[in-house]
């Protein structure tokens, strides 16, 4: 139950990589036919991604994964030369963005990061107001991978486009549980990586809108209209375009029946142990999401006793080499600190059953217990 | 696991700033410890420290107890994971401050 750290290969996406690796293994670039078969394959999984968001097929490129689609799309639009400019982003971004910002501002660039409230969204009045002169760009998260809470897209690309600043969303972990649409959204830009998606790892894509400028980060044979060089990873890419059609093909399936263990989950939870909140939004919130934090408990134990029992879920309370540290993420909610330590990730994939449902809240519950009757801080 | 309610003494670290809390009580009959409890918020480091402190100090007289150190608790346990040994002395430090507030209060 922690799907949005990574996702099983789905088998048909298995299915459909598998030739690539021993049999079609051309190079794309190569004029030969089996050069020909992996530039077929190539243009089918980039037909497959853009029918799946949208978007045109030459608006795709192919990168490394989730991280390196955030580091193009801020890098690049700051191109050479071009003098001090100026990014805004929110304080609850991923590394892949917070840190290429921070490494945006060693070179004197300069950032603002505009903050959220309680329950996580984007405060648009500051958000407008960051606006300067020499902004070239707003970059934030469509819905956040610890708290799930999903953020008002369309409303901040429009507020960019009113500015004629290009506006780029970091989509990891809202493509295949709600729809993104990038003309529905309004984007320029978007991240996706393929293996929370049930493909593989190692996979991602940049959409890039037409008439968007961008500076390659990647130097080479020009591959990818010459925004990404390096031969490409055909398999992985195959991979990725035929789990963007499973994702499309089962998106309101899935995401109802997740939804719906999600709000059991809490509501049972909610039922039986006192002291919990629920981190994030209660409604504008990822439909496989489940963040609570649980008074007088720490959120590692809490993972480890868990693990014990074979759930995989995560924190975003981790004890660290200093101190007990609560994720940047939680930090920004305004969590009590009676509650910030004991935070705990449940986030849903559409293998989980209702007997996974049925033993994760049991289990959570006896966890949750035993460490209370162990917590100084509890008169349990 | 447990706080004794008749403790000669008692110890307690940590803040929830921090983190951790470590909370031990002891019982003493003729300069030797009988009982010892703890109750412990934390991670599991913190936790499984606390246990084994208590582990090792029942039945040792208050002299062995003072003479354990923060190497003995982490061999009993086979080692810790790398990076997590910050909490791993806050244990001792505790049952420490246990048994000097029964000398303190016995003087
Ligand atoms: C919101 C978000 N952005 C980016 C990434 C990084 O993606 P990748 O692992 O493909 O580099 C992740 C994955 O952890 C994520 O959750």
């Amino acid at each position: 139950m922690d799907h949005s750290a990574t996702t099983p290969v789905d088998t048909l996406v298995v299915d459909a990589m598998l030739p690539y690796f021993s049999e079609m293994f051309g190079n794309s670039s190569s004029l030969h036919s089996f050069g020909m078969e992996a530039a077929e394959a190539l243009s089918t999984a980039r037909k497959q991604v853009a029918d799946a968001i949208g978007a045109l097929p030459e608006e795709i490129i192919f990168t490394s994964g989730g991280t390196e689609s955030d580091n193009l799309a801020i890098r690049g639009v700051i191109t050479h030369n071009s003098g001090k400019k100026h990014v805004i982003t929110s304080v609850i971004e991923h590394p892949a963005v917070l840190n290429t910002c921070a490494f945006l501002e060693s070179l004197g660039h300069e950032v603002t990061y505009v903050p959220v409230d309680a329950e996580g969204l984007i405060v648009l009045s500051l958000l407008e107001r960051s606006i300067r002169e020499n902004t070239v760009l707003i970059s934030v998260m469509h819905a956040n991978n610890e708290v799930g809470t999903i953020q008002p897209i369309k409303e901040i690309a429009q507020i960019a486009k009113k500015h004629n600043i290009y506006f780029h969303t970091d989509a990891v972990q809202s493509v295949g549980k709600i729809p993104v649409n990038v003309d529905d959204l309004g984007i320029d830009m978007l991240s996706l990586s393929s293996h929370k998606i049930h493909g593989p790892k190692g996979v991602g894509v940049l959409y890039v809108r037409k008439g968007t400028i961008i500076e390659p980060i990647v130097f080479g044979g020009n591959h990818e209209k010459g925004m990404r060089s390096g031969t490409e990873n055909i398999p992985g890419i195959v991979g990725l375009g035929k789990a963007m059609v499973l994702a499309q093909q089962r998106l309101d399936t899935d995401s109802k029946y997740m939804q719906q263990m999600r709000d059991g989950i809490i509501s049972k939870i909610f039922c039986s142990v006192a002291d919990v909140r629920l981190n994030g939004h209660p409604t504008q919130r990822l439909p496989n999401n489940v963040n609570l934090s649980f008074k007088y408990v720490e959120g590692e134990s809490m993972l480890m006793l868990l693990d014990m029992k074979g759930i995989a879920v995560s924190t975003g309370s981790a004890c660290s080499s200093k101190s007990l540290k609560a994720s940047h993420v939680l930090s920004s909610l305004n969590i009590e600190d009676d509650y910030i330590h004991g935070s705990l990730r449940i986030s849903l994939g559409r293998e989980n059953t209702i007997e996974d449902e049925d033993y994760l809240v049991e289990s959570l519950k006896e966890t949750v217990f035993r460490l209370r009757m162990m917590s100084p801080l509890s008169s349990q | 696991m447990g706080i004794i309610e008749d403790a000669d003494g008692v110890g307690e670290i940590g803040s929830t700033v921090d983190g951790d809390i470590i909370n031990i009580s002891i019982k003493i009959k003729d300069n030797v410890i009988e009982d010892v409890k703890f109750k412990t918020f934390g991670c599991v480091v913190a936790i499984s420290t606390s246990s084994m402190v208590t582990n090792l100090a029942k039945g040792k007289t208050i002299a062995e107890a003072l003479a354990l150190t923060n190497k003995d608790v982490i061999t009993a346990l086979d080692g810790l994971p790398e990076g997590k040994d910050r909490c791993s002395g806050f244990a001792l430090d505790a049952l420490k401050r246990a048994i000097e507030d029964y000398q303190h209060k016995n003087k």
